[in-house]
């Protein structure tokens, strides 16, 4: 199979990638480029320890073929720990001891980024849906779905952002 | 004990209990900075892919591997002739208690469908799936049990030559962990009310996110180092090392975070593949179970059946109380003894009876070997006691909570493995639950405790 390059944003950096039509936004994020928060757990689009956001879409880095993402501005957890936001989530998250073993929570904290970045004000069912595609066994969930509420809270009163 | 506590950051002058504790690694995971062992890059790194048996119970005639050899990309392929030292082995082996019997690579016979019979350690890891693909083994199929009852039949099918009847046996000569206390039969015939349950679990995978994996690189100095996300280092290191031929000093083991395992990377399934490749190859080599070898192939919890009879006073005194549990453990021995144990210690429950008698054994059947997870033999004995609890009130017309607490261990009382209680807590337990619930009960059922047996109950008998 033949590999092109693909040209793309990742973290604010600009990147030039060689894919062929197998490789997936996993493998660059993680081989080539060493992005080690996006984790491998199933390879399947099913855990979501592997989410990111592409421009600015929730998006499983598994599934997505690193070919089509010409122009593309790809941003892992990596990039977020600058955002005000996101240290405000991950605070929460410390607060509410919402990790135990950690391997899902990188994908877990993209995705509530996300969310709250669309939704600054989820209702707990906005919570769980929006987290649905991120399969955690440790923690049972509800620490996770309080740590977000909780951060949802503080960034509404300005704590951040 | 206090330095200890302020070393790990517990707070409150040493006490842990009612205090929040951070994890260690809780900023770190945050933000995404965690190292797992898949995050340590190794260069010129090959991945390996085992081929595994399609059948559940056969005889091997013949392994081909030519054509995974020729196959682009392979490096080495190994089958049970590559494996220097100890082809089949046992965890139990060094301390007497059980045979070697588990192959690394299968030898003459398969015992379950998945069981790995070659590995192929390639450039990439879809040239080793597609040259272990290319493998072709002749099988001459054999008669199968799936089930306990099955398994234990007279004239079943038999998985090994070392126990005749399918099941362990356990140092001493015993079929099953046992516990004898008191008289059953005695304590059966004083009883107002026999009650008798089965009752079941079905195996389930541990499933952590981060799957089982390994990275075996050979040293410089003729010293291997693993890196693996394994729940059990020493053992593992030993067991490997063992298989390799290599003295344990130059076999080193790099565990850390795992991203979970819940018991499910306590069995070595792994490392010594990746070890034995990288021997062969000498290169480094890289092991790790896809999301699918999670499911089908990585050890399960076992299937357990525990068979309890009960005799019981109409005040609620439980006489007696016999077990018979079968964990199906599957093919291969593995830790399950260390589970049957477990199990047996746990019985008759936090509860105080008379006449005990117990038999936990560990069946062989032609299912996935299973493992431990979140308490090992614990659960299903739990399960088990708890839902006859249930069922001996309901039988005696009793409430439930009033029945545990009448049978609770109480402190000085003799349990059933001949140790005296002295830290008893399920009377305080149950009154906290009851109190958090609303949940109603009489003054002299508020007034029990720990410390103190109520006078209708015998303090002791058996012995």
């Amino acid at each position: 199979m033949t590999a092109k390059r693909v040209s793309l944003t990742v973290n604010g950096r600009g990147e030039n990638i060689a894919a062929d039509g197998l490789t997936t936004l996993q493998q660059v994020l993680r081989e080539a480029l060493d992005y080690n928060s996006v984790k491998d757990g199933c390879t399947q689009g099913s855990c979501g320890a592997c989410s990111v956001l592409v421009d600015g879409e929730l998006r499983i880095a598994c599934l997505l073929p690193a070919g089509g993402l010409q122009g593309a501005e790809v941003t892992t957890l990596e990039g977020l720990n600058a955002r005000n936001s996101t240290s405000v989530i991950q605070q929460s998250f410390v607060e509410h001891s919402a990790a135990q073993c950690g391997f899902c929570t990188s994908g877990m904290i993209v995705s509530a980024q996300a969310l709250l970045d669309e939704n600054p004000a989820p209702s707990r069912d906005e919570i769980m849906e929006a987290i649905s595609g991120n399969m955690c066994r440790c923690t049972g969930y509800l620490p996770i779905v309080e740590a977000v509420a909780s951060a949802a809270r503080k960034l509404a009163k300005g704590d951040g952002a | 004990m206090k330095a200890k506590a302020e070393m790990d950051g517990i707070g409150g002058g040493g006490h842990a209990v009612g205090q929040p504790i951070k994890q260690r690694e809780l900023d770190s995971h945050v933000k995404g900075q965690t190292l797992y062992y898949e995050d340590v890059k190794v260069p010129r790194m090959l991945h390996l892919k085992i081929h595994r048996s399609p059948v559940a119970h056969a005889r091997i005639l013949n392994i081909d591997t030519s054509k995974a050899e020729q196959s682009d990309g392979v490096v080495a392929v190994l089958t049970y002739r590559d494996v220097p030292a100890t082809k089949v082995w046992s965890h139990f082996e060094a301390i007497g208690a059980a045979p070697g019997a588990e192959p690394i690579l299968a030898v003459d016979k398969i015992r379950w469908k998945g069981e790995p019979i070659a590995a192929v350690a390639a450039e990439t890891l879809s040239q080793a799936e597609d040259a272990a693909a290319k493998i072709k083994v002749t099988y001459e199929k054999l008669p199968s049990v799936f089930d306990v009852d099955e398994a234990l039949a007279p004239g079943a099918p038999e998985l090994f030559d070392c126990w005749p009847g399918n099941h362990y046996v356990f140092p001493d000569d015993h079929k099953a962990a046992q516990i004898r206390f008191g008289d059953v039969e005695k304590g059966f015939a004083e009883a107002d009310h026999l009650v008798e349950h089965v009752y079941r679990t079905r195996p389930i995978e541990q499933a952590p996110i981060e799957t089982a994996g390994c990275v075996a690189v050979p040293g410089s100095d003729g010293r291997y180092t693993i890196y693996t996300n394994s729940q059990a280092l020493s053992t593992t290191r030993n067991s490997a090392a063992e298989i390799a031929g290599l003295p344990v000093a130059r076999l080193r083991l790099v565990g850390g975070t795992a991203g979970g395992g819940f018991g499910g990377k306590v069995d070595m399934a792994i490392e010594p593949m990746a070890l034995l490749a990288a021997m062969k190859s000498k290169r480094p080599v890289k092991y790790r179970f896809t999301r699918e070898d999670e499911m089908t192939v990585s050890s399960t919890r076992a299937a357990w059946r525990v068979s309890i009879k009960d005799g019981v006073m109409r005040d609620g005194r439980i006489t007696a109380r016999h077990v018979i549990t079968h964990q199906d453990i599957g093919a291969y021995l593995r830790n399950s003894i260390y589970g049957a144990f477990k199990h047996a210690s746990h019985m008759p429950g936090p509860y105080t009876v008379p006449n005990v008698w117990a038999d936990v054994y560990c069946v062989f059947t032609n299912r996935t070997p299973s493992a431990a997870m979140r308490g090992f033999g614990v659960m299903p004995a739990s399960f088990a006691i708890e839902m006859q609890m249930d069922r001996v009130a309901k039988a005696i017309h009793m409430d439930p909570w009033q029945f545990r607490l009448k049978n609770a261990f109480r402190n000085g009382d003799m349990k059933a493995h001949r140790r005296e209680v002295w830290d008893a807590a399920l009377v305080e337990t149950i009154q906290a639950a009851a109190r958090l619930t609303a949940k109603d009960l009489p003054e002299e059922y508020r007034q029990m405790s720990s410390a103190k047996r109520p006078l209708s109950a015998p303090r002791i008998a058996g012995g």
